[in-house]
């Protein structure tokens, strides 16, 4: 693999060829670009990935249906309530469940707050690697929160499995509601407070105002989903576009890039959307507490799943932007195929082209806003 | 029960006598190196070592031999407390940045190796002492070993120059600036030399972007400084400060509306001088890993982390020296020193004492300074290589020669009018009084705005 890439750097040239990574600080897990540099001016950085391929793929095929949903977590650690609602939702339409209303208020609660959960995290190393050290700490303690509140909920703080084919694992526990309430109260506030820590700081906007733009013609070519797409000024978001689950019943934005450092699609548009994001997810899970069905959280699920033949497609919004499964079963207890389309993956190919004549210090930016996650572009 | 994973390490006895050692060197480290330095500097300056030479060892200081040897002596013990004063300032300045980090941080910071974590440096150090010394295959191992030497000579070399008191100084050398900012050029050297040698192209662009960053912002730097020596019309460093006074409106920086650009510019450019956020480049953990010490270890790695904290001191001091009054004692002239030091004999203990208060003002000015920079590196993000290029070139190194300009035409005009400069001392200090005040009134207003959690300080 790594001479399929190697062989496409002309070595005849003044240019010095740099690895950044696949042990960078700041390459978010291991990545590794190979970086043509002539001084702190790049050619081009030519993403090469696969340090962390762990055939999930094909674990799919090997493991039979509810056996398959602990491994969607290593999919996207981060943000792992997703892969595992994209899974379950594909095997669903498979079997032909009907989930019930409280398990779908549960699994839209528990995916938003884990999506403030992934933001945090990315908007936090964003302003690390841009060299603000400070505020990453205070997005990792709001983390800690969230990961409280998630750990009461399902018992896991990194890898939930929580959603399962038919519902959710388990029921909210009593007074959890009432957790969860509270920190958000404390949450949409510390949102300003985010703004006045870092987000307006002038160098911040200088460091990331107008660089490694992406046009909205560029990022729908490249098949760029979620916060990267929206941070480019395409209005697209499959929770309101194609409602899944309970999503239809929620009143919430969209928020779109809209150059607010300079230029539409650029960096700081991506860091943003970001931040802006993690109000509406507040606001949806303040809706789904409020309206939380009663009743059961599980459907009846067969033990033994063995789906008739066919295919079939599910689409959700992750925190990395649409997240995709095309499940294909051929009658047996395992699947035929397992495919997921993550936006990592995506977010990796745009950006040998946006790199070129970029900074080193750029780079950094760039990868930082495209929120890229190892495990998911490898998986 | 008790949990069969506690242990008690360190035992209750020994956890005691370490809080109240650290307690306990945390107030006299200071006292005893400040008071060393007061103790022992003023000795050796010309008229003190003279009449010491005249009369407890009866010879003629002018004509004895022995005169120049025993000075060169006196000198070497001057080096070694200069080096142990920057070693323990840097130390301690080491520790004192992490627990300021901590509660910016909105965390504890290190806690666990005495009272309130003050023996971290020590721990730290003897840490370090015991890893290997690596040098990296196909590394140049000569110039590799060597570069942190030429990094802290470049630092202690300007404790020379660099005055801590009224007579508190190794030698008052009347090019004293100009001395300190040549020889703050070898950082420079050590850290091109460690980028270059180390075999590996991050270093190598730390020391690239190194060299462009210090030489750059030493223009601006040099174009600051000369505000004040043309307003003392000397380079020598304690003359700067006998031509100011001891209150603030007497300080340079309010003398002189040119000087008070002149101040803000040569802090910037000290802060990139000094490798300071925002202007840490060269090490840019997120670009460069680590930039030129990348691939040093061990005690090497020490040496160059010893330097940043100890240059907080240097730069913070020149800074103070230079524009905000350095060791003058508010109401206090030149006629009361030198009616407190009497003739030509040995100084009274008077004398001493006001000595060691003088050293005191000037070590209180130069730690608040110390905690600005400080401040900053844990507020703002870093600044990019073209950015920090453009700020140098394009406003500083053209605001400084406006202040130069400005100071000259100012000069001839207070030769005239005298009144001017009382003038301007009192605008500009109600001015910084008035900035002062809403920088405290703001973030009293930040604070009463925090939502996340506030520090715990029980677990200090």
């Amino acid at each position: 693999m790594s001479k399929l890439v190697l062989r496409r750097i002309d070595r005849n040239n003044e240019e010095m060829l740099v690895n950044f990574g696949p042990q960078h600080p700041s390459t978010h897990g291991v990545l590794n670009f190979l970086v043509e540099t002539d001084g702190e001016v790049m050619r081009r950085a030519i993403p090469d990935i696969g340090y962390l391929h762990r055939s999930l793929e094909k674990i799919g095929e090997m493991v039979g249906y509810p056996g398959y949903m602990p491994y969607t977590d290593r999919i996207d650690y981060l943000a792992a309530m997703f892969a595992n609602e994209g899974y379950a939702i594909a095997v669903e339409k498979l079997i032909k469940v009907e989930v019930p209303k409280r398990a779908q208020y549960l699994r839209a609660v528990s995916c938003e707050l884990n999506r403030i959960a992934s933001h945090l995290v990315s908007i936090g190393t964003m302003a690390t690697d841009i060299g603000a050290v400070t505020p990453l700490v205070y997005a990792l303690r709001e983390r800690e929160a969230i990961n409280d509140l998630v750990e009461a909920l399902c018992g896991a703080r990194l890898t939930y499995n929580y959603h399962r084919i038919g519902g959710v694992a388990f029921d909210a526990p009593e007074g959890w509601r009432d957790k969860v309430l509270r920190f958000l109260d404390r949450f949409d506030s510390l949102l300003q407070e985010w703004d006045r820590l870092i987000t307006w700081n002038e160098i911040y906007l200088k460091r990331l105002g107008g660089v490694a733009v992406i046009t909205r013609e560029q990022a729908v070519d490249y098949g760029l989903v979620g916060p990267n797409l929206r941070g480019s000024g395409v209005d697209w978001d499959v929770r309101r576009d194609i409602p899944y689950g309970a999503y239809a019943d929620f009143k919430f934005d969209v928020p779109v890039g809209r150059g607010w450092a300079g230029t539409v699609g650029d960096a700081f548009d991506r860091y943003y959307v970001r931040v802006l994001e993690m109000a509406q997810s507040s606001r949806i899970v303040r809706q789904a507490l409020e309206k939380l069905p009663e009743g059961e959280y599980m459907a009846k699920v067969p033990r033994k799943i063995k789906p008739e033949a066919g295919e079939v497609l599910s689409r959700v919004e992750s925190a990395r932007g649409e997240m995709a499964y095309y499940v294909v079963s051929d009658g047996t207890e395992r699947a035929y195929r397992v495919r997921a389309r993550t936006g990592s993956f995506l977010a990796m190919g745009i950006i040998e082209d946006v790199s070129s004549g970029l900074m080193i210090a750029d780079l950094v930016a760039l990868i930082a806003s495209l929120d890229v996650v190892a495990p998911e572009t490898d998986r | 029960m008790q949990s069969p994973f506690t242990f008690a390490f360190p035992r209750p006895s020994t956890r005691r006598l370490l809080r109240v050692s650290s307690i306990g060197a945390a107030v006299v480290l200071p006292f005893a190196l400040f008071g060393l330095l007061v103790a022992y500097l003023p000795f050796i300056q010309q008229p003190v070592f003279f009449a010491f030479v005249r009369e407890s060892l009866k010879r003629d200081p002018a004509t004895w031999a022995g005169t120049q040897w025993l000075y060169g002596a006196a000198l070497l013990v001057a080096g070694i407390l200069g080096f142990t004063f920057a070693a323990i300032a840097g130390g301690i300045f080491s520790w004192y940045e992490r627990r300021v980090a901590g509660r910016i941080q909105s965390r504890i910071g290190p806690n666990r190796v005495g009272a309130g974590g003050f023996f971290q440096w020590i721990a730290d150090a003897v840490k370090l002492l015991f890893k290997e010394d690596l040098v990296p295959a196909e590394a140049d191992a000569l110039l590799f070993r060597a570069a942190p030497y030429f990094v802290v000579a470049g630092m202690t070399l300007t404790l020379v120059a660099l005055p801590f008191g009224q007579a508190v100084i190794v030698a008052d050398l009347n090019v004293g600036i100009f001395y300190i900012l040549a020889v703050t050029a070898l950082i420079v050297v050590g850290i091109l030399l460690s980028g270059w040698s180390s075999n590996s192209k991050w270093a190598l662009f730390g020391g690239m972007r190194s060299a462009a960053q210090v030489i750059s912002y030493e223009v601006p730097s040099a174009l600051a400084i000369m505000t004040p020596v043309l307003m003392a019309g000397t380079l020598s460093m304690q003359g700067i400060i006998q031509a100011q006074g001891g209150w603030p409106w007497q300080w340079f920086i309010n003398k002189n509306p040119a000087a008070f650009v002149a101040f803000f510019i040569l802090f910037t450019s000290q802060l990139a001088e000094a490798n300071r956020t925002p202007f840490d480049l060269p090490e840019a953990e997120s670009e460069l890993v680590a930039g030129y010490m990348s691939e040093y270890s061990g005690f090497r790695f020490a040496l160059y982390f010893l330097v940043e904290w100890a240059n907080l001191w240097i730069i913070s001091a020149v800074a103070v020296s230079l524009f905000l009054g350095g060791w003058q004692i508010p109401g206090v002239t030149a006629q009361d020193w030198a009616a407190l030091r009497g003739g030509g004999a040995f100084p009274r203990a008077a004398w001493w004492a006001m000595q060691f208060a003088s050293v005191l003002v000037f070590a209180v000015k130069t730690l608040v300074l110390v905690n600005v920079v400080i401040w900053l590196r844990w507020t703002l993000p870093r600044i990019r290589v073209d950015q920090m290029m453009n700020l140098c070139w394009k406003y500083l190194v053209p605001g400084g020669f406006l202040a130069l300009l400005f100071t000259l035409l100012w000069q001839i005009a207070v030769a005239r009018v005298p009144l001017l400069e009382k003038g301007s001392g009192w605008i500009l200090f109600a001015i910084s009084v008035y900035i002062v005040f809403r920088f405290f009134v703001l973030t009293r207003q930040n604070i009463s705005r925090v939502v996340g959690d506030r520090v715990d300080l029980t677990n200090w």
